[in-house]
C-alpha cells in the first residue's frame, strides 16, 4: 500500500514539475519579416557572432551593406505595443527580452542602441527581398573561417 | 582590383587592411591555398566605404557665419539625437556656434567648432583601447563598443571637441547610437557620407542661404573644395600644434 502511495506521490511530482518546466518557457513574439533562412537554431546560438563581426566592419571601414545589423534586427522583430507604436527593451515582451531573461544574459547593446526601429523601418524591411542561398552559403562559409 | 594608394606625405604605403584582402578574395570568389583548403570571400560583393583614396574634410567661411544663426548646430542635435541638458560642464559637444572678438580691432566674427578630423590625432594618440581611430578616408571616430569611458581623449583634444555621456540615453537615433559611459563627438555624419551624402550642418547651412560650410574630399584636386582651399587663403584652428586638422577656416 505505501509502496502505490509512493509512486502516485512521484509522478504526481513529476508532472507538475514538467508542467512548470512549460510554463517558464519564453513566449517568443513572432517577428514581421521574413524568416532567417539559416534558421532559428542556428540564430539563436550565433545572433551575437553575426552581429559583432558586422559592427566592426561597420564603424571602422564603412561598410554599410552588412548582412545582419541590429538596426534590422529590432525592425523585424519589434514588438507593438496597446498603443501599436513598438516597445522598448525597458518594456516586458519585448523580443530580445523574451530570452535573455529566461538564461539570465544581460544585453547590453540598449545602453547605445535604440531598441526600438525607427519610423518607417519596418516598411522598408518587408520589400527587402531575402537573401538567395548563395549568398547564405558564402556568408556562413565566411563566418566559419 | 585596386590597389592601395601611396601617402603622399609621408611617402609610406597604405596598410593592405583586411578588408581589402577579402576584397581581392571577391574578386576571384574563392583562393584555393592548398589542396582542401580554400579562402572563401565574406557575403560576395563586398562594399567597404572608408575609401583610402580619400580625405573628407571641410571649409568654414567665417565671413557668411552669421552670429545669430545657430543652424548647423539644430541640425546636428536632429540628426545624431543629442540634446543640451543645460549644464555647461556635461554637454555634448557635437558642435557648438563660437563668437571671437578681436582685443585689438574689435572685429567680432562667429564660427561653428568641431572635431577637426586632425590627420595626426591626439585623440588617437592616448586612446588606451584603440576605442579612438581614424579611418582611412580621414574621419576620426570613437568606437562605442571599446570605448572604456576614460575620457583621456577628452584631455587631449586641443579643440574640446568631445564629451563624455553623463546620464543614462533612451530612443537614441539608429545612424547615431550613443550610451552612459562612452566619449562621443562630431562623426562628420559618416553614415550619410557612407552613403554619398553631406553632413547635416552643410546641408542645413546651405538651406539657411548662408553657404558657409563646404564639406568634400580634400584629395580630389577636382573637388570644389579643394579648388577653394588652392585659391584662397584659409587656415586650420591651432596650426601650430602641426595636428592638421580637416576642418579649414577661412576669413578667420
Amino acid at each position: 500500500m505505501m509502496r502505490l502511495v509512493a509512486t502516485l506521490l512521484v509522478l504526481i511530482g513529476l508532472s507538475t514539475g514538467a508542467a512548470m518546466a512549460e510554463s517558464t518557457y519564453p513566449d517568443i513574439p513572432k517577428a514581421v519579416g521574413a524568416p532567417h533562412p539559416e534558421g532559428n537554431d542556428y540564430m539563436r546560438i550565433n545572433h551575437m557572432r553575426l552581429m559583432r563581426h558586422d559592427r566592426d566592419l561597420t564603424v571602422h571601414e564603412g561598410d554599410r551593406s552588412i548582412k545582419y545589423s541590429i538596426k534590422e534586427c529590432v525592425a523585424c522583430h519589434a514588438v507593438m505595443g496597446p498603443d501599436a507604436l513598438p516597445i522598448s527593451v525597458q518594456e516586458d515582451g519585448h523580443f530580445c527580452r523574451a530570452c535573455h531573461e529566461y538564461a539570465a544574459v544581460k544585453i547590453d547593446c540598449f545602453q547605445c542602441h535604440n531598441s526600438k526601429p525607427e519610423d518607417g523601418f519596418i516598411d522598408l524591411l518587408k520589400q527587402t527581398p531575402p537573401a538567395t542561398d548563395d549568398e547564405i552559403q558564402a556568408y556562413l562559409d565566411g563566418m566559419s573561417q | 582590383m585596386k590597389l592601395p594608394a601611396l601617402n603622399n606625405k609621408s611617402e609610406r604605403p597604405a596598410e593592405l587592411n583586411r578588408r581589402e584582402f577579402f576584397k581581392s578574395g571577391a574578386a576571384v570568389a574563392s583562393v584555393t591555398l592548398a589542396p582542401g583548403v580554400t579562402l572563401m570571400a565574406f557575403g560576395g560583393e563586398a562594399s567597404a566605404n572608408a575609401d583610402p583614396g580619400k580625405r573628407w574634410g571641410m571649409l568654414i567661411d567665417v565671413n557668411k557665419c552669421s552670429a545669430d544663426c545657430n543652424a548647423c548646430v539644430t541640425a546636428c542635435s536632429e540628426e545624431n539625437g543629442w540634446k543640451l541638458d543645460g549644464n555647461p560642464e556635461t554637454d555634448p559637444q557635437w558642435i557648438r556656434k563660437i563668437d571671437l572678438k578681436h582685443k585689438e580691432t574689435g572685429r567680432e566674427a562667429s564660427l561653428p567648432m568641431m572635431c577637426q578630423h586632425c590627420e595626426e590625432p591626439p585623440c588617437v594618440d592616448v586612446c588606451p583601447t584603440g576605442a579612438s581611430f581614424k579611418r582611412v578616408d580621414g574621419i576620426v571616430l570613437v568606437d562605442k563598443h571599446i570605448c572604456i569611458g576614460c575620457r583621456y581623449c577628452m584631455m587631449a583634444c586641443p579643440f574640446k571637441a568631445r564629451s563624455f555621456v553623463h546620464e543614462a540615453v533612451e530612443d537614441q537615433k539608429s545612424n547615431a547610437p550613443r550610451g552612459k559611459g562612452t566619449v562621443e563627438s562630431c562623426t562628420l555624419c559618416v553614415h550619410r557620407v557612407d552613403k554619398g551624402g553631406t553632413p547635416a550642418c552643410v546641408e542645413s547651412c546651405s538651406a539657411t542661404g548662408n553657404g558657409a560650410m563646404m564639406f568634400g574630399d580634400l584629395n580630389d584636386p577636382n573637388s570644389e573644395i579643394a579648388q577653394a582651399l588652392k585659391n584662397y587663403p584659409s587656415m586650420g584652428l591651432r596650426d601650430d600644434l602641426r595636428v592638421n586638422p580637416g576642418i579649414r577656416y577661412t576669413n578667420l
